[in-house]
């Protein structure tokens, strides 16, 4: 049976996580640091060591903000950004409960909006967000003087070869 | 010269300050745009962290309606121009995810088209000398860090921009137009934009990192080519920390005096209007 590890390293598609010294400059440059459960070096440490549940079930998947500044300084090429992309992805493929369920919350909301119009339209995908994650009262302070400087349209921009991108979802899914 | 021209969501949205500064600094430069025919959302964020082919398959829409027009794609957004940059080097590097991507779009890529930033293109392509000959109003007493970001910068290898961990491209370009540009080293940090809404409180810390950063660097404005910077920026500092944060592209268009120019800086959510006028800029 495949570990862990060759599962990541399959899906990353590049340079393997054995290729990590543990130098932690992926962990001194990264902004969300300070915030995640297991700093990046950790995380790769625990995939090295298979521990599957406690890495897809972590806040740290869903707090890497894909800065990319971890994958530009690593001294192996290391991509850890698309390691990030690669475990969320999995967590979701494998239902796993995601630890920050609003961020998940977000792109599905995002999404959704994409597939609705071709385009996003950013009010119709923060009503949707709000609806989905409960977050009901967060900005609505902001909300007014947006739309009075113009910034919020009530008409939902629309692709016209709607069916192109419905079908590019139709064929890119995976759960 | 002759360009396609992708807007992306928010350039008709919470972004249509740098979308509007953007068309009357190109015509002022002869940069003619065309936008790409029935263009759709390039993904962003929400894409890549969820699903990998579909992260390739958006942007490689746009790009296969762009190579019709057979002519570079101007990418003002920088959350858009990584995802193009991002679909090209895996559509080059990967031949069966091509064909798979070709698949899912229904049309074949090419791959014959460029893909460019608007720093890029007015600093390769137009250049310092023929942008000062065009300043009517010099930006004096304007005191901007330049805030580059993450998304036209990294990976390094996928975005190639000149000099990735301590770009000069826009810095050059305020100094042309006559701002007296500081130098910091908070250039290429993180703003947080993609957990804006969803994790708010880690956002507001890291943009208070950041506002705190410019002041003592003694600047008294940010300036950006990114519109999740700019709204970010705009919106999540705690109240004392902000600053007038503008697109590259409104400081252009003011100081070369384009018709329209004052107009973009009332849709802001932090006015720049007080700091212009006291400079006698407006």
């Amino acid at each position: 049976m495949e570990t862990f590890l060759e599962e990541v390293n399959k899906k990353i598609h590049g340079v393997p996580l054995q290729a990590c010294y543990h130098c932690r400059k992926c962990t001194a440059g990264c902004p969300a640091a300070p915030y995640m459960e297991y700093n990046p070096n950790k995380v790769i440490k625990m995939i090295q060591n298979g521990q599957k549940e406690k890495v897809l079930s972590s806040s740290t998947i869903w707090l890497c903000l894909s800065c990319e500044t971890c994958i530009t300084r690593c001294p192996n090429q290391v991509d850890i950004a698309r390691m990030m992309d690669v475990l969320r992805q999995m967590a979701i493929e494998q239902g796993v409960a995601a630890k920050e369920a609003n961020v998940l919350k977000f792109h599905e909301a995002f999404l959704s909006s994409i597939k609705f119009g071709g385009r996003v339209h950013e009010m119709l995908m923060t009503v949707h967000y709000k609806l989905k994650s409960g977050d009901l009262f967060g900005d609505v302070d902001i909300a007014p003087a947006m739309f009075l400087k113009g910034k919020l349209s009530l008409l939902p921009p629309r692709t016209k070869d709607l069916k192109s991108v419905k079908n590019i979802f139709e064929k890119t899914k995976t759960t | 010269m002759k360009v396609s021209y992708y807007p992306g969501c928010s350039l008709h949205g919470m972004g249509k300050e740098y979308d509007q500064s953007m068309k009357a600094v190109s015509r002022a430069l002869n940069i003619e745009l065309k936008e790409i025919d029935d263009w759709s959302c390039c993904g962003a964020s929400a894409a890549h962290n969820t699903n990998f082919d579909l992260s390739v398959a958006l942007p490689a829409r746009n790009l296969i309606a762009a190579e019709k027009d057979a002519m570079d794609v101007m990418v003002p957004c920088a959350a858009c121009f990584n995802r193009f940059k991002m679909a090209e080097h895996h559509l080059k590097a990967d031949p069966d995810l091509k064909t798979r991507i070709e698949g899912a779009v229904g049309a074949k890529y090419q791959g014959g088209i460029a893909i460019r930033n608007p720093i890029d293109v007015i600093y390769t392509e137009i250049g310092i000398d023929a942008l000062t000959a065009k300043v009517v109003k010099p930006m004096t007493g304007l005191k901007p860090v330049s805030y580059y970001g993450c998304l036209l910068l990294r990976p390094p290898e996928v975005c190639q921009f000149e000099n990735y961990e301590n770009p000069f491209m826009l810095d050059k370009m305020m100094g042309a137009i006559g701002a007296d540009v500081k130098n910091w080293s908070y250039k290429t940090d993180c703003c947080g934009g993609s957990l804006s809404v969803s994790k708010t409180a880690i956002v507001v810390d890291m943009c208070d990192k950041l506002m705190g950063a410019a002041r003592e660097a003694g600047a008294n404005c940010v300036v950006t080519a990114c519109p999740m910077c700019m709204a970010n920026l705009e919106m999540r500092p705690s109240p004392n920390m902000k600053m007038p944060v503008f697109y590259f592209t409104e400081l252009l268009s003011l100081a070369m005096g384009l018709p329209g120019s004052a107009e973009t800086f009332k849709s802001h959510l932090t006015d720049p209007q007080p700091l212009l006028s006291q400079l006698r800029l407006i």
